[in-house]
């Protein structure tokens, strides 16, 4: 089932606490999203593991529940 | 059973210098994200095994398992998982991508 936008970001803000999120609906049929976050919980990590922060964020949703999300991560100072 | 499972996959990564996991072959990719990498991956010329997760559901998981990770396509360079489709695409386009295979000394055709 597909998720909304809502609930993803707050999932992930839940998760990564003080995170700038963005979520966009790629195509407007709920199942196709975007993220942007930036939070300073990224710095120093590759990567991999600020995707991985992300996935933990949503809970195991991601790959099934949520079938496509792309995910872009930053941290303040790339900004 | 799952240390089976990684037994294989580790023997995969570690005998092949690009590995990729996806969704149907290198010819027919099944899904997007994989088409995306395999794409990329064309372009700049690199060889690789594609490991088409539909055909082996021990490995569909177990490579989500592997690298707690969970979404296919999977990529790895010389043993080292480099991430998924979103990843991929973001260093070929900063051209990290192409440093990282120069940097493990993964031949790559010159792009045209």
């Amino acid at each position: 089932m597909a998720m909304n936008a809502g609930e993803i970001e707050a999932l992930i803000k839940e998760g990564i606490p003080g995170a700038e999120v963005r979520i966009q609906d790629l195509r407007g049929d709920g199942d196709h999203y975007a993220a942007y976050i930036v939070s300073a919980a990224f710095e120093g990590k590759s990567r991999v593991q600020q995707h991985q922060m992300v996935y933990q964020a949503l809970q195991g949703k991601m790959g099934d529940e949520l079938h496509a999300l792309a995910i872009q991560t930053a941290t303040p100072e790339d900004n | 059973m799952e240390n089976i499972v990684f037994d294989r996959i580790r023997k995969d990564i570690e005998s092949n210098d690009v590995v990729l996991y996806m969704k149907g072959n290198a010819i027919f990719p099944q899904c997007g994200f994989s088409a995306a990498v395999v794409q990329i991956l064309s372009q700049l010329g690199v060889p690789f095994k594609d490991i088409n997760v539909l055909e082996d559901s021990d490995i569909r998981q177990g490579i989500k398992d592997f690298t707690q990770w969970p979404t296919i396509p999977q990529l790895y360079v010389k043993g080292e998982f480099i991430g998924g489709c979103d990843i991929v695409r973001e260093m070929f386009e900063t051209g990290e991508l192409q440093d990282l295979m120069k940097d493990k000394n993964v031949p790559m055709h010159d792009a045209a």
